[in-house]
């Protein structure tokens, strides 16, 4: 049983990840070849960095993915905030359903859906060639923020609820008890949320694809534009960098969650 | 309003609907400058809402709240010279206990040389020298009890108000907590306003218990009037342990139970008025049924430690007699009770709602079961903002 178990286990981690390790090592091949490893090179990194619209791509990115985590950040930990002081379950439960909609909801349809909402908006005030940097900020803004709010809401039923009426009881008035009191207790969950949406932006791919013009091309679209011509390294050598990226913000969320854990154990003697 | 100057605190005709339902039916209450005042009732009495409304968590939907004579309904919390002891302390988490205790000050700009003298003399007072550095999150239930009682008191304010502050620590940390509490208040010579269900705790620790139920003040007194003066059945039932009989009130100083006489100090009834009659158990003598005023048969005895608590059924009514002496189960034997252990209360809402000692195990039971759970929020926590 046991042997058939790890055998199991070792066919997934196969499966998963033997198709990212071969991109990864053929990322530094030295010759332009998708069955024979050359030897050890830099060359298609230097050469992706050499591509103004690589480079353009990676700063739209990177843009995209701070201001839309950043906000998402904002109007998440407000609306947890908001709806953890719900006092009737149904409107609860009403709203966190509608607010989860976006995260079960395909992709594509999210996408499809708000690309229609941007153009049929942008023919009301007979505006044209309306997808561009503002309609993509708001599709990611809109698809980060359940994820913020999953991750602050935990925090916030987790702290004593008489937190902030302490702070007032001391003499502090309510907006600021809230940052002096509150904010700093559900802070991990707010920060995991940050992470969390930013990795979603940074490597969202179908969304950004309908909610984006011809303009503002990010570098999951930039793969995709790549990929169309021909194959070679430097789509392998960018693909890894995404995916390095990708998973340091995974270890930073899980760092993040394990020590807030910690903290809460200790709570409890 | 006469009598709201010479308070500092003044509830008038205050009630508070939740759902259209009055939690809070209009409460008339005085508390005096230095006072150790008690709420005490059960869970969804009203008594925590009183406290929080007195805190200004809660707006009264109608009457007012006095201090010092002053109108303080639309008062916020953070203007009010009160501080509150909140019932699983509320200590910020992310603050070590010297931050928690000098929160206060510091939000009212007193130079740091002069809260680390206070936050120093604070934690003299609570018995928690040395703790300073240490996180809120590694104290013991009774050190954050401690810390929450400094962080509220180096504030100086006119009234503390304590919601179950003990009502998470273990009986014999409750017992100690209890008297230091009581030597604080002697201490910092301010007034106290304490909420609990525990009427142990009430009668020990406070100048005047208010007895509350079902949103009303059921009577106003000090320890001793509340236990051997109950005003009526409820009151009589949750302090202590009563046997409330029915009883008619024949003239001054004899009323009659079972079809008996008996002589009892208590004057200015109607004639022949019906009353509830309390007889504490501690108050009746096992004696031979020759002797007995009444007399009936042991059906239940349980062994307490300081005496026996010895069911004994009288034509039906079964009472409970707590003495050092033993009988044993189906014993015959008389009671006898002295006319200063009778008291007569007037009827009321609750006359006949407690009944004899019948379903005693039961009780016990159910008793047993708040024990076991004293942290639980009363049902009130649910119904408030």
């Amino acid at each position: 049983m046991k042997t058939t178990i790890r055998i199991y286990t070792a066919l997934v981690f196969i499966f998963l990840y033997l198709p990212i390790a071969v991109m990864v090592l053929y990322s530094f091949n030295s010759i332009n070849s998708t069955g024979v490893f050359g030897g050890f090179s830099l060359r298609w990194y230097r050469e992706l960095f050499r591509d103004t619209e690589t480079l353009t791509a990676l700063r739209n990115t990177l843009i995209l993915a701070v201001i839309s985590s950043l906000v998402a950040t904002v109007i998440g930990t407000a609306a947890a905030v908001g709806i953890d002081k719900m006092r009737k379950r149904w409107v609860k439960s009403v709203t966190l359903a509608v607010t989860n909609i976006p995260m079960v909801n395909p992709e594509i349809v999210t996408g499809v859906s708000m690309m229609l909402l941007f153009v049929f908006g942008a023919r009301l005030v007979n505006a044209s060639g309306v997808l561009g940097f503002w309609t993509i900020l708001i599709a990611h803004i809109t698809f980060n923020l359940p994820y913020v709010i999953l991750s602050v809401l935990p925090k916030l039923r987790q702290i004593d609820p008489h937190l902030q009426e302490a702070a007032q009881d001391l003499g502090c008035p309510p907006l600021k008890s809230f940052f002096l009191a509150v904010f700093p207790t559900i802070l991990p969950g707010v920060l995991t949320g940050a992470v969390m949406a930013f990795t979603l932006s940074l490597d969202d791919f179908v969304i950004s694809y309908f909610t984006s013009g011809p303009e503002f091309q990010t570098l999951p679209i930039r793969i995709f534009a790549m990929t169309k011509k021909r194959v070679t390294p430097d789509i392998y050598a960018l693909s890894t960098m995404l995916f390095a990226a990708i998973l340091i913000l995974l270890i930073a969320i899980n760092v993040l969650q394990a020590r807030s854990e910690k903290q809460q154990s200790k709570k409890k003697y | 309003m006469t009598g709201t100057e010479s308070c500092i605190i003044s509830l008038r005709g205050v009630t508070k609907y939740y759902n259209g339902e009055a939690v809070l039916r209009g409460i008339n209450l005085d508390i005096h400058d230095k006072e150790f005042i008690t709420l005490l009732g059960p869970s969804g009495c009203g008594k925590t809402t009183t406290l929080r409304i007195i805190g200004g968590f809660v707006t009264p939907d109608e009457g007012d709240v006095y201090f010092n004579g002053r109108r303080v309904n639309d008062v916020p919390p953070y203007k009010r010279p009160v501080n509150t002891v909140f019932q699983k302390y509320a200590l910020f988490p992310h603050l070590n206990v010297y931050d928690n205790i000098a929160f206060g000050p510091r939000l009212r700009k007193v130079p740091e040389s002069e809260i680390s003298r206070r936050v120093k003399e604070m934690l003299e007072l609570v018995n928690l020298r040395g703790f300073e550095r240490r996180s809120v999150n590694s104290l013991s239930g009774g050190q954050q009890q401690r810390v929450a009682i400094a962080r509220a008191l180096i504030n100086d304010p006119k009234v503390l108000l304590l919601d179950e502050p003990l009502g998470a620590l273990d009986l014999k940390l409750r017992k100690d907590m209890q008297v230091e509490l009581k030597n604080i208040q002697q201490q910092m010579s301010i007034t106290f306003i304490y909420v609990t269900h525990d009427q142990e705790e009430a009668l020990s620790m406070s100048d005047t218990v208010v007895v509350m139920d079902t949103g009303e003040i059921q009577q106003i007194g000090t320890p001793e009037e509340i236990y051997n003066e109950p005003d009526n059945a409820f009151v009589a039932d949750f302090i202590g342990e009563s046997n409330i009989l029915d009883g008619t009130m024949v003239s001054d100083f004899d009323v009659v139970i079972f079809g008996r006489h008996f002589e009892c100090l208590d004057k200015g009834f109607e004639k022949n008025e019906a009353v509830d009659v309390v007889v504490r158990p501690e108050d009746i003598d096992i004696v031979s049924v020759e002797e007995g005023m009444l007399s009936g048969v042991v059906t239940n005895v349980t062994f307490k430690g300081l005496h026996y608590e010895i069911i004994i059924d009288i034509e039906g009514f079964k009472w409970m007699v707590q003495t050092t002496d033993f009988w044993p189960v189906a014993a015959v034997v008389g009671i006898k009770i002295d006319p200063d252990a009778i008291h007569i209360m007037k009827k009321s809402k609750y006359s006949g709602a407690f009944g004899d000692y019948s379903s005693f195990s039961e009780e016990l039971d159910k008793l047993s079961e708040l024990e076991a759970q004293p942290e639980q929020p009363p049902v009130e926590e649910e119904i408030i903002d």
